[in-house]
């Protein structure tokens, strides 16, 4: 459950409802990507034409090296398009936005609770609402009593948690999530997966999942995108349309049928 | 436990072995006096007040240099690493500091700054100088790039990018800096007062050579080596204040 200062949860446990028919939160309009490198020109990203409706959760799985992160660096200003541009929703103005990588890349010299309100600290000092908040994201990703420990002192998984606990910091609008569970074993992967359908149910942001699992995509997302490798073009998208929240649903035959109809996509 | 008693038995061994040779040799006192002679001298050179005076004298200079050296070491260091257009333009004027013997500027120093205290900072903070600034250097071109990427990414204001992570990345480079530059600060206090030296241990111990008294000679080194042991651990025990989120800070030093 969310703290009055994360956010209030309806009564009917599902904000996205509600998000439906608001437009997309960003538009990506044949973006093109090419990196100069010593031994030739590689293609990144193709003609990519997508967009993310407010409150949707997408997720792209694709071969390594398709590119797929590229995009999500590209959405967070990272690079630059060679080709195309970024349309966001609302007037041009960028959304508020989260990233989680795949590195967790919290500050090691920092507490938990300071390394989540990172996003506060790089502007300036933080109040005691911020700090109110840090520890209510705290809890909602399940690490209470671990507040002031340094990031060295926790898991991999918890590492993770609170990586994806500073990408919501700002109540993103967009939530940006680089395969934030690829190192994870099997067991913590599948736990925080579930959290995160939890949380995301909750909060009502759009997210954009890059991963290569594609049973953590079908689980997670509304949408799954499959990319192809060198150029990373769209080869296929599917419209996931199980009931939430899937935990229970991970071995039912729609899951498995989905799972292996996006696998034979992702083979081409 | 038993790593411990074993550094005491060589240290046991080494004075027997000592003791031993200049017995058995029969060795003159003026060229390697016995262990034991050499302990009286020291509580002899500990109970004589003026010897706490060379010592402030000594201590004043290193400790000036050293801090000198922190401070425009660590400057310079950052300002190299981080801004391609000064590491290009004094690269060479520092990789020429760095091969000069820089001992052999000290007849310059003490042309310029007298043969009072001054110099021998300067020959200290000389010394002591390089080793902060090539760690600084490196610390500031080791900044991670994915925590960078965060900083980017959060729009971070520059003033709080450089608090919250180019200083903290570069702490741990400039600390170990510090270990090495302290041990050259004392090396420049005393061979500066070696050369142009009217006060200081550095002093003492060539008036000590002149005397022939090797015994309170051999003390005064000592003498320095505990001056010397005593600093480089207070500035290795720095790691535990200022990084104690840093792995070396649990390393011990012996």
């Amino acid at each position: 459950m969310a703290d009055s200062t994360v956010r209030m949860v309806p009564p009917a446990g599902n904000v996205h409802a509600l998000n439906a028919s608001r437009g997309p939160v960003v538009r990506v309009d044949g973006v093109s990507k090419r990196f100069d490198t010593k031994s030739g020109t590689v293609q990144a990203l193709e003609g990519i034409r997508q967009s993310i409706d407010t409150g949707e959760f997408v997720a792209i799985v694709g071969p390594s090296g398709c590119g797929k992160s590229t995009l999500l660096r590209i959405l967070c200003g990272l690079e630059e398009p060679t080709e195309g541009r970024i349309d966001w929703g609302r007037e041009g103005q960028a959304p508020r936005m989260g990233v989680a990588f795949q590195d967790h890349r919290l500050l090691p010299w920092l507490s938990v609770e300071q390394n989540i309100m990172l996003p506060r600290l790089m502007q300036g000092r933080a109040s005691a609402a911020d700090v109110d908040r840090a520890l209510a994201l705290c809890k909602l990703v399940g690490l209470t009593g671990f507040e002031k420990r340094r990031p060295a002192e926790l898991s991999g998984g918890m590492k993770q948690r609170a990586s994806v606990a500073r990408a919501l910091f700002t109540d993103p609008e967009l939530l940006l999530l680089d395969e934030p569970f690829g190192a994870l074993d099997a067991l913590t992967r599948e736990q925080i997966t579930a959290d995160t359908e939890r949380i995301w149910t909750e909060q009502g942001f759009a997210a954009l999942l890059i991963t290569h699992s594609i049973s953590e995509a079908v689980h997670l997302a509304d949408r799954v995108i499959v990319m192809s490798a060198r150029p990373g073009r769209v080869v296929a998208e599917f419209k996931i349309d199980l009931p939430r929240p899937r935990t229970e649903a991970l071995g039912s035959p729609e899951f498995g049928k989905l799972c292996s109809d996006i696998r034979k996509k992702l083979e081409l | 436990m038993k790593r411990f008693a074993l550094q005491v038995s060589a240290v046991v061994a080494f004075f027997l072995i000592w003791k031993g040779y200049v017995h058995f040799f029969d060795v003159s006192p003026l060229v390697l006096p016995a262990p034991e002679l050499v302990v009286v001298a020291l509580f002899r050179l500990l109970g004589a007040t003026d010897t706490y005076y060379h010592l402030g004298i000594t201590l004043t200079e290193c400790l000036g240099g050293f801090l000198f050296a922190i401070v425009f070491g660590t400057i310079v260091g950052q300002l190299l690493g981080r801004v391609p257009i000064l590491d290009t333009v004094f690269k060479p004027f520092v990789i020429a500091l760095q091969v000069t013997p820089k001992v052999a500027l000290i007849p310059l120093f003490i042309l310029w700054f007298g043969f009072g205290l001054e110099s021998k900072i300067i020959v200290s903070a000389v010394l002591a100088f390089f080793p902060v600034f090539a760690n600084s250097y490196l610390g500031a071109k080791s900044v991670d790039r994915g925590l960078s990427e965060v900083f980017t990414v959060g729009r971070a204001r520059q003033s709080r990018r450089f608090r919250l992570l180019v200083i903290p990345s570069s702490l741990p480079y400039i600390l170990t800096g510090m270990e090495m530059a302290i041990v050259l600060a004392i090396i420049g206090a005393v061979v500066g007062e070696f050369v142009a030296g009217t006060r200081g241990l550095g002093y003492l111990a060539t008036i000590k050579l002149q005397e022939l008294e090797v015994d309170t000679l051999f003390a005064v080194v000592l003498l320095l080596a505990a001056i010397g042991f005593s600093l480089y651990f207070a500035v290795g025990s720095l790691r535990k204040v200022l990084i104690p989120w840093h792995e070396s800070a649990n390393k011990v030093a012996i």
